[in-house]
């Protein structure tokens, strides 16, 4: 890594980023799936007239309200962040982020703000069909909004679409569309909005069984239960789907994460998925790195194979292959690609000299080397390993990756069998004599901001040592400021955020306490 | 005028009525949304997270130098 960046600085910028990011979490998934549970209501309101429907969507709009109010803004502070704290990084990433990072402030700005003011202060004063037409117009706004952040954020994981000028050290963008259809954002944008409805589905099921526990607002209650069953299967079983889609993405584009969620030292075909397990430090290791290995574990034989390839003889490389490469399987060592990182920071290095040294000649040559696409395709791709000490410096935090992943995958199918129960119950008229399921629906809250949560730590913890998959690492990306100031910072951060998660928390139990009355 | 003054006077009065007549649990948030956009745009912005090149340098031109430095001689000393 950079030899004289400080640890502690690196340490504290990695974790403020995480706790603001964590947070702004908090606020996000709820806004992307109730706007649609809301939208929804009002559909059968304004298609029935009856006035019951109009009471339960204003409820469910009155805590959407609290959360978006809650929650804006807590992502600008990323924003602040990257420029402070991740100034090298910003710098580098060029337009690719501002472009759209500037989609997403004016999608924002037109369509949630202009519309959710008609959603609040429009009732009775609008027509009934202009009110709906603005809060599905919310709701499609906020998904649009997630859209672009996850574009640019695919953009780290699968850098596609540009190339580097090495006049002003930036990325420039040249294909807007490759950017926008990265497979990573795709899969990603899928996956993290219908983890989003997966959430509210969960929210409004654990309120309406707590309302059906106390014997309060069963009319709300039951039809809640309803939409929130259908409208959550239905996602749960979208976030299976794209979570699939989106591994085999991952084992092409990012696989030593995908060696990491599944602890896989040594590649093999036919490989299992670890449905459940525990992990140890392994006497074996690569480098100054200790690996892991399982104390037990319930493997679903060739099922990894399946999720990578669609094919139990796929070969799955595992963390050795890919960091001490396979000839057989055509896989470069790391330490391969820190020699051709390294050679493409020589060329920058020349290419720098001889521009400052007026040496006209050597700096075309030298130029003309970053356009060729031999150099783009076999050198300047690993232009990150170039920072890297050791080939180990390229492996994640194992355990994190491991955990995370299980629990998030496990959590999805406990998800599901309560969706199925609750719809079934509902739909069977019994769901009142069940008081045990009707506690699990409420403690499935937490659990499902948990799985949303686990879902990022995964993303962003099993991609490092980078911040742009193969081109940047963290190291190289970080400002040169005191690590000191970025502590004072972080500590800001969490009492301003504990205060506005304790906020939302406090104004939204009263008003759910409050039901129907307001 | 009167054709564009009288669409904006309704708007306005939306909002204006709109605010008047909003709940309880409307004007905690409106407050925590004051307060909160001021801690983040007037504290924090001004003396937290100034942009660390646009503090240092002048022009692009100084802020692309200072980054090719950190990309290509890492063992460079910063203040």
């Amino acid at each position: 890594m950079i030899e004289n960046v400080d640890p502690a600085l690196i340490d504290w910028s990695r974790a403020q980023f995480a706790l603001t990011a964590i947070y702004h979490w908090i606020f996000v998934p709820l806004t992307l799936g109730l706007s649609f549970i809301v939208a929804i209501m009002e559909t059968i309101y304004v298609r029935t007239g009856n006035e019951e429907w109009k009471r339960i969507t204003r409820f469910w709009m009155t805590l959407f309200g609290i959360n978006f109010a809650i929650g804006i803004a807590t992502g600008i502070i990323l924003e602040f962040e990257f420029g402070t704290n991740w100034s090298n990084y910003s710098w580098f990433v060029g337009d690719i982020f501002g472009a759209p990072l500037a989609i997403e402030g004016i999608l924002a700005f037109f369509l949630e703000s202009t519309f959710i003011a008609v959603m609040f202060f429009g009732w009775n004063k609008v027509g009934k069909k202009f009110h709906l037409a603005s809060s599905w117009l919310v709701a499609i706004g906020s998904n649009l909004s997630a859209l672009w952040i996850l574009v640019a954020n695919a953009w780290m994981q699968n850098p596609v679409g540009m190339v580097f000028n090495p006049d002003t050290a930036r990325n420039e963008m040249v294909n807007f569309w490759a950017v926008l259809f990265n497979p990573v954002a795709v899969d990603k944008f899928l996956h993290t909005v219908s983890s989003g409805y997966l959430l509210a589905s969960l929210f409004v099921l654990g309120i309406s069984s707590w309302f059906l526990l106390k014997k309060r607002e069963e009319w709300l209650a039951k039809r809640s239960i309803l939409i929130a069953s259908v409208f959550g299967l239905f996602s749960s079983l979208m976030v299976a789907f794209t979570g699939d889609t989106s591994a085999r993405t991952l084992s092409e584009l990012q696989p030593v994460k995908f060696a990491a969620f599944e602890a896989l030292n040594e590649g093999k075909q036919d490989a299992g998925l670890v449905a459940f397990g525990v992990l140890k430090n392994s006497e074996d290791n690569i480098g100054s790195r200790k690996l892991n290995e399982f104390v037990f574990r319930i493997e679903i034989p060739g099922f990894l194979s399946v999720m990578s390839g669609g094919d139990r003889n796929v070969f799955v490389p595992g963390i050795k292959d890919l960091i001490n490469g396979n000839e057989e399987r055509q896989i470069l060592s790391v330490t391969e690609k820190m020699d051709r990182g390294r050679y493409a920071k020589k060329v920058l290095t020349d290419y720098k000299l001889a521009k400052s040294q007026n040496n006209k000649e050597q700096a075309e040559a030298l130029m003309n080397i970053f356009g060729n696409r031999d150099f783009i395709d076999n050198y300047f791709r690993y232009f990150g390993y170039g920072f890297l000490r050791s080939p180990e410096d390229a492996i994640p935090n194992i355990p994190v990756a491991f955990y995370t992943f299980h629990l998030m995958v496990m959590l999805g199918f406990l998800f599901i069998a309560v969706f199925v129960v609750s719809l079934f119950l509902v739909l069977k008229g019994t769901l009142t004599k069940y008081r045990w399921f009707l506690w699990i629906s409420v403690a499935m809250i937490p659990l499902a901001y948990i799985a949303s949560e686990s879902g990022w730590i995964l993303a962003e913890m099993g991609r490092q040592p980078w911040i742009i998959q193969d081109l940047m690492p963290v190291s190289a990306a970080v400002s040169q400021i005191s690590p000191g100031s970025v502590m004072t910072t972080f500590i800001l951060f969490s009492v301003l955020f504990t205060a506005l998660l304790a906020a939302e928390i406090s104004i939204m139990t009263r008003q759910i306490k409050t039901g129907l009355k307001h | 005028m009167r054709r564009i003054l009288k669409p904006l006077a309704s708007l306005s009065g939306f909002y204006i009525d709109g605010f008047r007549n909003m709940s309880s649990w409307g004007r905690k948030v409106w407050i925590i949304i004051v307060i909160k956009l001021f801690l983040i745009f007037l504290i924090l912005r001004i003396f937290f997270f100034q942009d660390f090149l646009k503090k240092r340098f002048g022009n692009d031109e100084e802020r692309s130098k200072y980054v090719l430095d950190q990309l290509t001689n890492p063992t460079v000393t910063h203040d």
